[in-house]
């Protein structure tokens, strides 16, 4: 970190409490959260369901207002950053239109946010070779799998250059051979763009296969319990997955779900 | 891919052909009862024409026959049975008396003809489709106000359930002697009475349907900081668009009877309400008949019509197969 000083962190959160009115009492979403994310990390959060890790990238997004404690994104409020369009964002489902086709649906934000013509149709050529759908802009979202769907809600993300991408759970509706599939792409994508990305997932090889720092949290009320900078290389095949490095970093994540478990 | 689709195809074809013996099967049966019907409905005017005639009834005196029942009447003069289809002014007519004077009113008289049903049902298509057009524009307009004003969405909304709480029966003689008193006549009131009646279903609708995009995709336009008029423009407005037509389609029958009951108060000038209360004033009931199908086939086909749109706009939209 020390080195590193001169360059700002991408995400930071101080101390970051979120705290919902229900009808049922306050339920505390995020209790003393603190993180700090650097340019060109893949962060994932992992944890049981409750634990907060959507809303915290929610908050990051800005689509959630926290309700104590400080968060910046690239050096500003998360809300001065979305209207910055600093990050694209994927979500669960691919929410593709199904009135426009696949380009059409990636040049959605692009026309939100007035690019010309001609600089609409370049960046929809590059991010549909970027995510692998190269001639397949023509079709409408019904004539594409799950997957290929995905990807495309990937590509729209992608379109506009932000820095920061932000993925909520977004292979977590796929069968887990397409999701492989995915989680190798998605890696390729990240070491060709250097984005920075924050993924939420509940599948634990799919966190350690993916981040260099993974951020373990647990519910009731949602916390960080543990944060671990991957060991491994940042090149890796599929078959990472067998070495002893990858089986220790995979116990650790269990560990901590399990040391979240027990605190209740 | 095409195979599928072949297939698909010769599947919708082979339940389009059930679904028209269906359709044929059902009229067969209402036709059959209908002409059912039309005895025991016609045959004390049979019997009296008969007795005027000087035919022998069963039983022959018209005070006796008053107080018994049809069914015993068709029983004991069976050979009157022929007769009740074919009346000049029969109480219910037969399927083609009606037929006949369709035909006759129709395709035998010269559309300028004041007797031409054709004429009529122009006069209430213009009205309808004027109404329409005015309907459909406001019930859009205050759907839009509606999905993106609180205020609207808890006042309008109350009136317009309470707008069409109110029998259009009791309110159109209303609009028109007001309209007329300020000078407003012909087309332009059953307009407005038909724009009364089809603005409600294109509000629902619209509601609903600029309301069906989910969080996530309001989430997703917010992470791009797009406007509301974007999220409307781009979002809202074509995720409408299935909704939109399914009023429409309720929408224009429901023009169609505004007009015709506009033309009701007006003293039965022209227009196919005019044919209904001119019928209903002389006791012809096969005009009336005939006018009330001329309204159905009318209503059939505008609804047939946005039918055909609906699937052409969606189809071009990419959300029709």
């Amino acid at each position: 970190m020390k080195t590193e000083s001169t360059t700002q962190p991408v995400i930071e959160a101080r101390q970051l409490d979120l705290t919902f009115q229900t009808n049922d009492g306050p339920i505390h979403a995020l209790k003393d959260v603190n993180l700090t994310v650097d340019k060109g990390d893949f962060v994932s959060f992992i944890g049981p369901s409750g634990c907060g890790k959507t809303t915290f990238l929610r908050c990051i997004a800005a689509l959630e207002t926290p309700t104590g404690g400080a968060l910046t994104v690239n050096g500003m409020t998360a809300d001065e950053a979305r209207r910055n369009r600093a990050y694209g964002y994927v979500f669960q489902a691919a929410g593709l239109y199904p009135w426009r086709t696949i380009a059409k649906n990636i040049k959605l934000p692009l026309e939100i946010m007035g690019y010309s013509a001609s600089e609409q149709e370049e960046r929809v050529k590059k991010v549909l070779e970027l995510v692998d759908l190269e001639g397949f802009g023509g079709k409408f979202p019904w004539q594409l799998s799950g997957g290929m769907q995905q990807r495309a809600s990937i590509a729209r993300a992608l379109a506009f250059d932000a820095d920061i991408l932000l993925m909520d759970e977004p292979f977590g509706a796929l069968d887990e051979i397409v999701r492989d599939h995915l989680n190798e792409q998605l890696l390729a994508l990240w070491a060709r763009t250097e984005k920075t990305i924050g993924f939420v997932t509940h599948s634990i090889p799919e966190a350690v296969y993916l981040s260099t720092k993974i951020v373990v949290m647990s519910p009731r009320p949602g916390r960080i319990t543990d944060v671990i900078d991957s060991p491994l290389p940042r090149e890796r095949p599929l078959d990472i997955r067998d070495t002893p490095e990858f089986i220790e970093v995979a116990h650790r994540v269990r560990e901590g779900l399990r040391a979240g478990h027990t605190d209740e | 891919m095409c195979a599928k689709a072949c297939v698909r195809g010769i599947r919708m074809s082979s339940a389009g052909i059930k679904a028209v013996w269906a359709v044929l099967t059902v009229v067969g049966v209402i036709i059959l009862f209908w002409y059912a019907a039309s005895v025991p409905m016609n045959i004390k005017g049979v019997l009296t024409e008969f007795e005027r005639a000087g035919e022998e009834v069963d039983p022959p005196k018209a005070v006796d026959r008053r107080d018994m029942s049809e069914f015993e009447l068709v029983i004991d003069n069976p050979y009157a049975i022929d007769e009740t289809w074919e009346q000049d002014r029969p109480r219910l007519p037969a399927p083609h008396q009606v037929a006949e004077e369709l035909w006759e009113t129709t395709v035998e008289k010269k559309i300028t003809s004041k007797r031409s049903l054709i004429y009529h049902a122009w006069v209430t298509l213009s009205a309808t489709m004027l109404g329409f057009a005015i309907g459909t524009g406001l019930g859009i307009l205050l759907a839009v106000g509606i999905v993106h004003s609180r205020v609207m969405d808890l006042s309008v909304m109350p009136w317009a359930i309470v707008s069409q709480t109110i029998p259009i029966i009791a309110l159109a003689p209303m609009i028109i002697v007001v309209l007329y008193s300020i000078g407003i006549q012909g087309i332009i009131p059953k307009a407005i009475i038909s724009a009364y009646l089809s603005f409600f279903p294109v509000v629902v609708g619209m509601v609903k349907g600029l309301r069906s995009p989910d969080a996530m995709q309001l989430d997703l336009l917010r992470t791009y900081n797009a406007s509301q008029s974007q999220g409307f423009w781009k979002l809202r407005l074509p995720a409408s668009m299935p909704y939109l037509f399914t009023s429409l389609k309720i929408g224009i029958a429901a023009s169609l009877v505004g007009a015709i009951v506009g033309e009701l108060p007006t003293g039965a000038v022209a227009g196919l309400g005019a044919r209904l209360l001119a019928g209903s004033y002389y006791g012809q009931t096969v005009q009336i008949w005939s006018a009330l199908f001329a309204a159905a086939i009318l209503a059939a086909c505008l609804v047939g019509l946005l039918g055909m749109l609906e699937r052409t706009v969606l189809k071009r939209m990419g959300m029709a197969q």
